[in-house]
């Protein structure tokens, strides 16, 4: 019995330090890729870095500021496409839900949460570049909008959801039609909820690298025009850890501290920004 | 009095049934309840329209090589551009294998890690466990292929030195232990990645057990252990199971860490060591390489062939968590 009862305790004990191995894997992996990309990228990073264009290979210098406000720009277009879409579609969704369509909608933009960013960089390049005849920023920017769609409408539709149905029966009570009482009440009161879908899938589309392999293309010049191949952040890193020169590695080092610095910084504020809300 | 109550009554009734002449501002509102209507549903038709849009181009763009190779194209094991020869079978294993190893690596220390989360860890000490799991999923594909070409694969290369010196004679050992990218780099990078994926949504899962069943396993005498392993995990069993699915999907769709530390090259795998192409790495790092429109037709091919597994198991994945959860949950973003 009390030989027995030892057995249990020591599986109990055994099964918690197996388990807190596990915690301490992931945490010792998240640690290990910040550090090693804090202490590689940090010290490259200076004023020329991110303002100046990339030099020729073997020359010393050069930056990356063309495929910082490449990655922007490609990354804004998207998300103007993105976000009436996604907003648009959850609002049809959550406000008129009698519908069978509705359902269907959400159904399908989890399964489009699945696609392998591949497969929609290769579908941006059926769709744009091909007709098109060339690689182009604007490509870029309807394979990350593809991206943000689904992220959008599903973090939209849990946004309205949380919205008290009492207020939308005060308002429409009062006389108030329908999508007054939606873009006058409903939107403004989960306003931040849906802001924070936005920047998620924001800063989700901006570290996708596959989509721009062929879409966007990259480009070593200034350019603003998103009709031509533009260069963008995470495919740069991508060509720059891939190719054969040190000082080429040094600065996809430090493009992806630049990029990291972003995207966690986004979702860390963002993070913040909803507790204050759940707070109040 | 009847006639009373009828002269009294119709007015009310008309008043109550007959349409009154709408006024122009209730006009107004009912146009632009009407015009805010369409324009919903016409962007969740669009919604729609992308779906079908996706596969109709997908299929168009592989049309050239569907038509050459047909369905052969899912078992050939050639891919030869100078010869014209495309064909898909050792990507779809060499993509499979790297999968499933990531699963057998990463499931155990996703389910201990939202095990603990769940019933070992005090409350409000449970965001700042989360907090560093959720942080590793939010960083981008890229920087996990640089860390794991740069800082990763050094080491493994170190390891499999090690093991084929030792362990030769084991078949899966067998490989050429030079390289250090490889299956089993591209596994481990798959790993990390799906690691807090699994973990997050089994951590939701866990936490719909109901907590009287646990307590009454407690109160009747059993460790805390014997009443996560017998009650807690029977009841959540298909739920855990949909996020397992959920991660083998996005293992097979992962697309630059791999391209990054799998190793590419095409050919079947015959051990861990082997440099072996993905199905996401063979389309990224040929497709800007293409120069004549079969092989082109055939890298999307390719991308449909992945579009279609991975559709299969995001299909899977759903039914089995909206089962477990009856559609309450919503944690597939």
């Amino acid at each position: 019995m009390d030989k027995h009862y030892r057995y249990r305790k020591f599986v109990e004990r055994a099964n918690w330090f197996g388990m807190l191995g596990c915690i301490s894997v992931s945490v010792f992996f998240l640690v290990a890729i910040l550090g090693y990309v804090l202490v590689n990228g940090a010290s490259y990073i200076d004023w020329e870095f991110l303002t100046a264009i990339p030099v020729p290979a073997g020359e010393s210098g050069g930056g990356i500021a063309n495929a910082l406000v490449g990655s922007l720009l490609v990354v804004a277009l998207a998300a103007v496409m993105a976000i009436p879409i996604g907003i648009g579609a959850a609002i049809f969704i959550n406000e008129f839900p009698t519908h069978g369509l509705g359902r269907a909608v959400r159904f399908l933009a989890e399964v489009l949460t699945g696609v392998p960013s591949i497969v929609i960089g290769l579908f941006a390049y059926a769709l744009v570049v091909q007709p098109w005849g060339g690689f182009s920023g604007f490509a870029g920017s309807v394979s990350y909008a593809f991206i943000m769609i689904p992220i959008v409408l599903i973090s939209a539709h849990e946004a309205l959801r949380l919205v008290p149905d009492s207020l939308r029966e005060a308002s429409l009570a009062l006389g108030i039609p329908k999508w007054r009482t939606i873009t006058g009440i409903v939107l403004p009161v989960s306003s931040k909820a849906l802001a924070t879908g936005v920047v998620l899938a924001f800063s989700r589309a901006l570290g996708e690298a596959a989509p721009m392999l062929f879409t966007a293309f990259g480009n070593s010049f200034w350019n603003l025009n998103l009709s031509k191949p533009i260069a963008t952040v995470p495919l740069l890193i991508y060509t720059y850890a891939t190719g054969p020169y040190e000082d080429w590695h040094r600065k996809a080092w430090a493009a992806s501290f630049v990029l990291l610095v972003v995207v966690l910084l986004t979702s860390v504020l963002t993070r913040a920004f909803l507790r204050g809300k759940t707070n109040e | 009095m009847a006639s009373e109550t009828q002269i009294t009554a119709q007015p009310l009734n008309r008043a109550l049934t007959e349409t009154k002449p709408v006024g122009a501002r209730q006009r107004v509102a009912n146009f632009g309840d009407r015009i805010f209507y369409l324009v919903a549903r016409l962007l969740a038709l669009f919604v729609i329209l992308l779906a079908v849009l996706l596969v109709l181009d997908l299929i168009r763009g592989a049309w050239e090589s569907i038509g050459h190779f047909g369905l052969k194209f899912l078992v050939g094991t050639s891919w030869d551009p100078v010869a014209r020869q495309f064909s898909a079978l050792p990507v779809i294993i060499g993509t499979l294998v790297k999968a499933f190893l990531a699963l057998l690596l990463g499931v155990p220390i996703s389910f201990g890690s939202a095990i603990f989360i769940c019933f070992y860890t005090p409350r409000w000490l449970r965001p700042v466990i989360t907090y560093p799991i959720e942080l590793l999923a939010g960083i981008p594909s890229i920087i996990f292929g640089m860390w794991g070409l740069f800082a990763m694969v050094p080491v493994i290369r170190a390891i499999q030195i090690w093991l084929k010196a030792h362990f030769g004679w084991f078949f899966l050992f067998n490989g050429p232990a030079v390289y250090g990218v490889g299956v089993l780099a591209g596994s481990i990078i798959l790993m990390i990645m799906i690691t807090p994926i699994i973990t997050s949504i089994a951590k939701e899962i866990l936490l719909t057990v109901p907590r009287a069943q646990i307590e009454g396993m407690l109160a009747l005498g059993s460790t805390k252990w014997e009443a996560i392993w017998k009650v807690a995990l029977p009841y959540s069993r298909v739920g855990l199971f949909g996020a397992v699915i959920l991660g083998l999907g996005r293992a097979i769709g992962e697309t630059m860490a791999v391209t990054m530390v799998g190793g590419n090259s095409f050919a079947m795998i015959h051990s861990l060591f082997d440099p072996v192409h993905s199905m996401a790495s063979l389309i990224a790092s040929e497709f800007t390489e293409a120069t004549y429109s079969l092989y082109v037709s055939s890298l999307i091919y390719i991308g449909l062939v992945l579009f279609g597994i991975t559709i299969l198991i995001s299909l899977l994945a759903q039914w089995l968590i909206w089962r477990m959860s009856k559609g309450k949950l919503a944690m597939l973003d």
